[in-house]
């Protein structure tokens, strides 16, 4: 069973969102990045673009996929990680840590109680992901 | 690759295996009236000796370029095929319905593929190639919708005076994500840079050049890069590879995509095609491109080799989202190419550009000095220019195609505002004598 920390919250398209002092970081869990493989290519908005909950932000490049990343919640991205041009691999490596992507600022504090709890996650990819 | 036939036998299991008594029973529910009826009313079969007759004596009502003296370009050109390609191109290697891209079966061709993309990539002064989209209008629809897909903008400035059956295509390929067009007006038959930083803003996703452009002349490409990246779009530049022997390279006058047809580099005219779409772009736009891409690569034993790369970019894989439906490429016409331009070499392909600009000017001289026929443009040009004639440019290329020459493409059908113009365009297979006959029969034409 793929490591599901319990202090975050997922949504369906296997990103995890974590609280940082009202900013939300965003991330692919280690369920996603064991499906798509080695990661080889990522690609993040930039600085100040919008995303909205349940829409794309971005791909995920993998030797066998490319995926489309879906925003846990609205706001303006207010960080991106810049390491992964470089080093995509690091997505594999440590999702949850040095793989984040984004860190947005959100503009709905309401849309946090509608992602999935690490249990609600947990069983999602117990019955196959989808 | 083989071409298998579909006998009696191989329908009958198959009919036998669904459980069909004939063909006839799966056409059932075509209503009665949608279908002829009756045999198609085809002629006899013929023998095979008798079949070639009949095709011969079709085929020599047209008028083509080995039977008459063709100054017609247009986007198509009558450049020196060298006899190595038609010999190389059948070897049974290459000359298949459909190609093998499996690198384990395959390396030949990947090979050559890889060789067509770097030859590209050098002449038109890019990173990086593509193996070919099907002709120059197609290609550069891609890069439109590339373009779209870079930057997220929703406008693509086209100059006024790129081919105008280009634009159609362009139109065509747009149509569904819903891009608009704006035309950069060219009245002095180059892009009017005042009209264009008009044009050209915020929304504009690429501004595409032309040059040689459709009417001969030279753009300005470095002045329209400047204007483009001023506004935050891309530059598309549309460039003829055969020129670029002797032209400059449009990416090192700051074009972010090269798109063209690659007809002259060695395919024949074949009555419109099939051509060769030409398509390269800088590294960074390279997940936004659209098309095949060969790279290399090194097998277990550390042996170089090479295999498609990018796939995830493909419709195969990408499915709706993929960066293009185009999941093939014109193989036999890349092939082409690339024995063109191994055959010419470098020395050879500035020798071809230097001979056709230098005839083509010899023309211009000559035929401008017919009584009332005049260079429609001032702008210095390539290999091709448009004529001013005193009479209808269509009766007078009537005229002369009688005498087996092709005086050129009168404009009317294409640009109203030039119906009174002809396009010339020489390549550096004319010669002297053909083009002094050629004003001859001008000046007899118009006179």
């Amino acid at each position: 069973m793929a490591n599901v920390p319990p202090e975050l919250r997922y949504t369906r398209e296997h990103e995890w969102a974590r609280q940082e002092g009202g900013r939300v970081r965003v991330g692919i869990t280690a369920f996603a990045q064991e499906q798509l493989g080695d990661v080889v290519f990522v690609e993040l908005p930039k600085v100040g673009a919008r995303v909205r909950a349940h829409q794309t932000f971005g791909v995920v490049e993998s030797v066998k996929a490319v995926s489309d990343l879906f925003a846990p919640v609205s706001g303006e991205v207010v960080e991106v990680n810049a390491d992964l041009t470089q080093k995509p691999e690091t997505v594999n490596q440590d999702p949850y840590g040095h793989g984040w992507m984004l860190i947005v600022q959100p503009a709905d504090a309401g849309e946090w109680d509608q992602l999935l709890t690490a249990a609600q996650y947990e069983q999602l990819i117990a019955e196959g992901g989808h | 690759m083989r071409y298998l036939p579909n006998t009696a036998q191989n329908q009958r299991a198959m009919l036998d295996t669904i459980g069909v008594a004939g063909i006839e029973d799966l056409l059932v529910r075509i209503p009665a009236k949608a279908r002829l009826g009756r045999p198609l009313a085809l002629p006899p079969a013929l023998a095979e000796a008798d079949l070639v007759r009949h095709l011969r004596g079709l085929a020599a009502r047209n008028a083509d370029a080995d039977g008459h003296v063709c100054f017609l370009g247009a986007g198509a050109y009558d450049h020196y095929v060298p006899s190595p390609i038609n010999h190389l191109i059948l070897r049974g290697e290459f000359f298949t319905a459909y190609t093998p891209y499996q690198p384990e079966a395959s390396q030949g061709t990947l090979r050559t593929i890889y060789e067509y993309q770097t030859m590209i990539a050098e002449l038109t002064g890019m990173d990086v190639a593509n193996a070919s989209i099907y002709d120059g209008a197609s290609s550069l629809a891609e890069a439109a919708l590339m373009a779209h897909s870079i930057n997220g903008r929703a406008e693509i400035a086209l100059a006024g005076a790129l081919n105008p059956l280009y634009r159609r295509v362009v139109e065509t390929y747009v149509d569904g994500p819903g891009l608009k067009l704006r035309e950069v007006p060219s009245p002095e038959g180059v892009l009017d840079l005042d009209a264009a930083r008009r044009v050209v803003g915020a929304k504009t996703a690429a501004l595409v050049v032309q040059s040689p452009n459709f009417y001969g002349c030279l753009e300005d490409v470095a002045a329209a890069a400047e204007l483009a990246h001023a506004a935050g779009a891309l530059l598309v530049v549309v460039s003829d590879p055969v020129n670029l022997g002797v032209l400059e390279a449009p990416g090192r006058q700051g074009a972010d995509i090269v798109v063209g047809e690659g007809q002259g580099l060695g395919v024949p005219l074949g009555f419109g095609g099939p051509y060769l779409g030409v398509f390269a772009a800088k590294t960074e736009f390279v997940r936004r491109m659209p098309g095949r891409l060969v790279g290399a690569t090194v097998d277990l034993d550390a042996a170089r080799g090479f295999a498609l790369t990018l796939q995830t970019r493909e419709q195969h894989i990408r499915r709706a989202k993929a960066t293009s439906n185009i999941c093939t490429n014109v193989a036999l016409c890349a092939l082409m190419a690339t024995i063109y331009l191994a055959t010419l070499g470098k020395q050879g392909l500035v020798r071809a550009g230097e001979l056709s600009t230098a005839k083509a000017h010899y023309a211009a001289e000559r035929l401008a000095a017919v009584p009332g026929v005049s260079l429609r443009f001032t702008q210095p040009f390539f290999k091709e220019f448009t004529l001013r004639l005193p009479k209808s440019p269509e009766r007078v290329a009537a005229k002369l195609a009688r005498q087996h020459i092709l005086a050129g493409l009168p404009l009317k059908t294409l640009d109203r505002k030039l119906g009174d113009c002809l396009l010339v365009a020489v390549t550096e297979r004319r010669t002297k004598d053909e083009i002094d006959a050629f004003a001859d029969a001008l000046a007899k034409a118009v006179a």
